[in-house]
């Protein structure tokens, strides 16, 4: 592997948890259309919407880090994509954007009527996207996205076999990913009745993915032929056949109620898959250009490389954290009210050294300020100007809460 | 040269540059103040909590939870609007991301991290109400603050580095030898936006957020919650306000030295003069400024602290470098007028505080309050209209023209408008959330007398949901 395909490597693993858990907050939504409005359509709601809750938002920052990654590092390519698929990727963002507003007023829908106008647009929208991102991926991969600002076609770069086929494989895989995990949650929150209804719909959604999955690889077969040739030749026929034996397999689990398992079994299909469609186009990016020549220079992706390094270094624990408390179950626990009462400390109205120290603060600031022409005669007259307002609100704000939060009249 | 073989990213004939600039800018006019929520009420919502944890009094745990739903709520519209103005870099301006992305990219690429973080812990802090330990609750906000930080540090990076470029060099519309570190953080015109954009994030969410209690004040809601809401956030914004004042003349010095063409645009100065005036209101008209107030040699004294320096002005560069000064100019005015109005209504609180210990009484002052919200967000587009339509014609400043930028694909129009459609319905539904939560009765944990007049069939799902 050369230092150009690194940021690659990068973006594919983004990309799989961005299939594989920004996928699965999809599907959710994906179940809430499906199926008809009775008792148990509502809890299965309710169990969607919680279990989504605390995870859907650093899920999708895993597109930022693939965009942006995109770009630095193979510039020219982000700009092609992005200026020849404007129209799939215009229809994501739009989807993303009602999404992201639906979830964030459903926790004030009340009446039946707003309930439904809600989960009405978050279940179009939560389709909407993975299709349009996968006709995306359609196109790049079928090759139909050449080289330049806006030189592929606007519609049939998008609108074709592969697209379409891709678009629904990704609507697909997203809604069985969603089954199996809240089959998952629901069996550790010992929801019998929601570990039933969604292990019914995991297993006929890994049934339907299966079948779509060859009807798509026989699509691709007539449709592209370069790609068709990429993966099924050595070696991104293996992750392809893993990929279907990985598929099998969790389905497998899935009727023995194994969810756990079946989460990673899924989330495997999915990564080897894309693996191979990296795989099956080495080493173009786009056609006619290699991943080599598509990369930007060299400090650009050490910069870019080892930035990421750095920064896996504070994502992975709190990635950790966040999910160990999600799957121990610790935000579905009973809310267990206040500590006991405090021991009634009143705040001091306003320490005097505190005081005496934010006005030093601004006495300093504010002259450094506006006299130093810069260097760091003028950083420390900033960072005093910070520290006041920091400072002044520590001292003036708790001394103003503790007279307003008396009960007489201030 | 055949057409057909032109470079790939050669410059292209977009009909509908305005409508694509106008798409830019709309998006960026949407995400800027949800922005400021990112950036300032995680703060706001630890400092309640703190004050509970030392007091034990249930009004700041109250207000800290209620806040922490709209901090969410907020936080859900910020990414999604943000992600919006992402996928545009690629949508609008494919020329400008081929050639340059190479160099700026690494501060969108680090950003990515500084949102996974905010994420995950608003996440953790947002659900982790009664379910984690007190400390460790507190802890998991700390980090959100931070990011909110960090967060704006790294997008300004990349719009200090488009005003003022640095970090590779350019030769026949190529990049070469590009150093994005240098690039990036090398870049003293990132000090003073930084600095500049962060106190107005305090100062849109601080207004905001306490125009909101003042409003109620307005309309006999003066109880303990209600004051306690209403006096953080407000001490908060009426501190930063005075000292953006100062941050502002920094950043007015530093746009004299690296970008004369803006300056002589905010003031609409033609010629270059030595002892150069200010003009208070007015309109320029091509040649200079009518109907303006002359304050003589200001200009040259705030700029370069000597009413004899040497300003440049407009003519040093040909019409079609200039940007559009009257936009420019009405902006900037718009956002230093509301900034001394921000800063007068601040002092008069602040003096009150300290002399009084208490609030001011008079109605006019909640009205003011209740204003300085809205005003604020109108400083805070103007701000960025200042900086941004401030260098045009330039997307690079001195390098790449926005027209050479855009990209040449049909159907911006149809982009704009299902884009103004779908910005009015999320406009539309975060009113409506925020109302539904504000709605919610408030109840303080062992205080009948805390609780406010109940709304009559107010929705109390937020509630609800947390008790099950
Ligand atoms: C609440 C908002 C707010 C308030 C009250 C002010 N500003 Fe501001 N200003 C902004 C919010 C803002 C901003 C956040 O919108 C900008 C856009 C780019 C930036 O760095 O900050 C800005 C930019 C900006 C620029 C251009 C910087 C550049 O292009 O690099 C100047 C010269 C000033 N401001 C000057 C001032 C002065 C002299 C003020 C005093 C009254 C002032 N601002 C109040
Ligand atoms: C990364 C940080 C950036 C920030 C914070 C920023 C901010 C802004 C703001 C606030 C506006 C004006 C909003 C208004 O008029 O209401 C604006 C306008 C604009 N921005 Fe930027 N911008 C950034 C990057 C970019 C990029 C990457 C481009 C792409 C080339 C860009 C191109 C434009 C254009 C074309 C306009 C419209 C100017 C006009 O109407 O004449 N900006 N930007
Ligand atoms: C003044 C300039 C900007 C500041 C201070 C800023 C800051 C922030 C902050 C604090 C957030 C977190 C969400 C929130 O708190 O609401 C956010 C979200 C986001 N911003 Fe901005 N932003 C600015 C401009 C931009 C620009 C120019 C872009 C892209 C071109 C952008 C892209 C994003 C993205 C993609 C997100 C969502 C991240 C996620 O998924 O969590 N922002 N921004």
């Amino acid at each position: 592997m050369t230092l150009a395909e690194v940021p690659l490597v990068l973006m594919l693993v983004g990309l799989v948890a961005y299939a594989v858990l920004g996928g699965a907050d999809f599907g959710a939504a994906f179940w809430q259309l499906a199926g008809r409005r009775d008792a148990g359509s509502k809890a299965r709601r309710e169990h969607a919407y919680r279990a989504m809750g605390p995870v859907w938002e650093a899920n999708h920052v895993w597109l930022i880090f693939v965009l942006a990654i995109c770009w630095t590092a193979y510039p020219k390519a982000f700009a092609s994509i992005f200026s020849t698929l404007t129209v799939p990727f215009f229809i994501a963002a739009v989807g993303i954007v009602l999404r992201g507003t639906a979830y964030a007023v459903h926790a004030g829908t009340a009446r039946e009527i707003e309930r439904r106008t809600v989960d009405a647009v978050f279940s179009v929208s939560s389709i909407l996207t993975p299709f349009a991102l996968g006709t995306a991926v359609g196109g790049i991969a079928s090759g139909r996205v050449p080289v330049g600002n806006a030189r592929g076609d606007l519609v049939t770069s998008w609108v074709n076999p592969t697209s379409f086929a891709v678009g629904v494989l990704a609507v697909a895989t997203g809604a069985y990913l969603a089954a199996v995990y809240l089959a998952g949650d629901a069996a550790r929150a010992g929801r019998h009745d929601l570990t039933v209804s969604f292990r019914a719909r995991a297993l006929a959604a890994g049934a339907a993915t299966g079948v779509m999955a060859l009807a798509g690889l026989l699509v691709v077969s007539l449709d592209a032929e370069t790609l068709r040739r990429g993966l099924l030749r050595w070696p991104a026929i293996l992750p392809v056949v893993g990929s279907a034996a990985a598929g099998l397999a969790t389905v497998e689990l899935v009727r023995r109620s194994r969810f756990e398992a079946a989460r990673y079994g899924a989330s495997a299909a999915v990564a080897a898959i894309v693996v191979g469609w990296a795989l099956a186009q080495r080493p173009e990016l786009l056609p006619g250009l290699t991943v080599d020549e598509a990369a930007a220079g060299r400090p650009t992706l050490t910069a870019t490389i080892v930035g990421v390094a750095l920064g896996a270094v504070i994502l992975v624990p709190s990635l950790a954290l966040l999910f160990g408390l999600v799957l121990r179950g610790r935000f579905d626990r009973e809310a267990a009210g206040p500590d006991a009462e405090k021991s009634g400390l009143p705040v001091a109205a306003c320490p005097r050294p505190l005081l005496w120290t934010t006005l030093l603060t601004l006495a300093v600031g504010v002259p450094l300020t506006l006299i130093a022409d810069g260097g760091p005669v003028l950083a420390v007259g900033v960072v005093a100007l910070l520290a006041f307002v920091a400072l002044g609100s520590i001292a003036v704000g708790s001394g103003a809460a503790t007279v307003a939060a008396q009960d007489e009249d201030g | 040269m055949l057409i057909a073989a032109a470079a790939p990213f050669a410059p292209v004939d977009q009909e509908y540059l305005f409508e694509a600039r106008q798409m830019q800018a709309l998006s960026f006019a949407v995400h800027i103040p949800l922005v400021c929520f990112g950036i300032a009420f995680p703060a706001f919502v630890l400092f309640m909590e703190a004050l509970w944890l030392r007091t034990g009094n249930p009004v700041y745990r109250t207000i800290a939870r209620r806040w922490s739903k709209a901090m969410l709520a907020l936080f859900a519209v910020g990414v999604v609007t943000g992600t919006i103005l992402s996928f545009e870099l690629g949508l609008l301006w494919p020329g400008f991301m081929a050639t340059f992305a190479d160099v700026f990219g690494l501060g969108f690429t680090l950003e990515a991290f500084s949102f996974f973080v905010e994420a995950i812990f608003i996440a953790i802090y947002v659900y982790g109400w009664d379910r984690l330990s007190a400390r460790a609750h507190f802890l998991a906000g700390v980090p959100v603050v931070i990011a909110g930080f960090t967060g704006s540090l790294m997008v300004i990076s990349v719009n200090a580095w488009m005003n003022n470029p640095s970090g590779f060099t350019f030769e026949d519309g190529r990049v070469t030898d590009v150093r994005p570190l240098a690039a990036l953080f090398g870049n003293h015109h990132l000090w003073h936006e930084l600095v500049h954009m962060y106190l107005a994030g305090y100062i849109v969410a601080g207004f905001l957020t306490a125009g909101v209690y003042a409003l109620g004040w307005l309309r006999g809601r003066r109880g303990p919650y209600e004051r306690v809401a209403l006096v953080v956030p407000l001490t908060v914004a009426a501190l930063a306000s005075p000292v953006q004042i100062v941050v502002g003349d920094w950043a007015a010095r530093e746009v004299a030295r690296e970008q004369p063409t803006k300056l002589a645009a905010l003031e609409g100065l033609q010629r270059t003069e030595e002892g150069a005036p200010v003009h208070l209101l007015g309109w320029y008209d091509g040649e200079e400024v009518r109907y303006g107030i002359p304050l003589p040699r200001l200009l040259s004294l705030l700029a370069f602290h000597d009413p004899n320096a040497r300003v440049e002005g407009l003519e040093e560069v040909p019409p079609d470098e200039r940007p559009p000064v009257n936009v420019v100019r009405v902006a900037f005015q718009t956002m230093v007028g509301i900034g001394l109005a921000l800063a007068a209504l601040s002092l008069v609180y602040l003096v009150v505080w300290l002399r009084r210990r208490r609030l001011p009484r008079s109605p006019w002052f909640y009205r003011a309050v209740a204003a300085a919200g809205p005003l604020s967000v109108v400083a805070l587009i103007a701000g960025w209209i200042t900086t941004e339509v401030g260098r045009q014609p330039w997307v690079v400043y001195g390098h790449m023209r926005t027209e050479d930028a855009v990209t040449g694909a049909n159907g911006v129009p149809v982009g704009y408008a299902s884009l103004l459609l779908v910005y009015a319905g999320l406009i539309a539904a975060v009113a409506w959330i925020l109302r539904r939560l504000a709605r919610a009765p408030v109840e303080i944990a062992g205080r009948p007398g805390g609780v406010a007049p109940v709304l009559a069939g107010a929705a109390r799902p937020a509630e609800e949901e947390d008790r099950r």
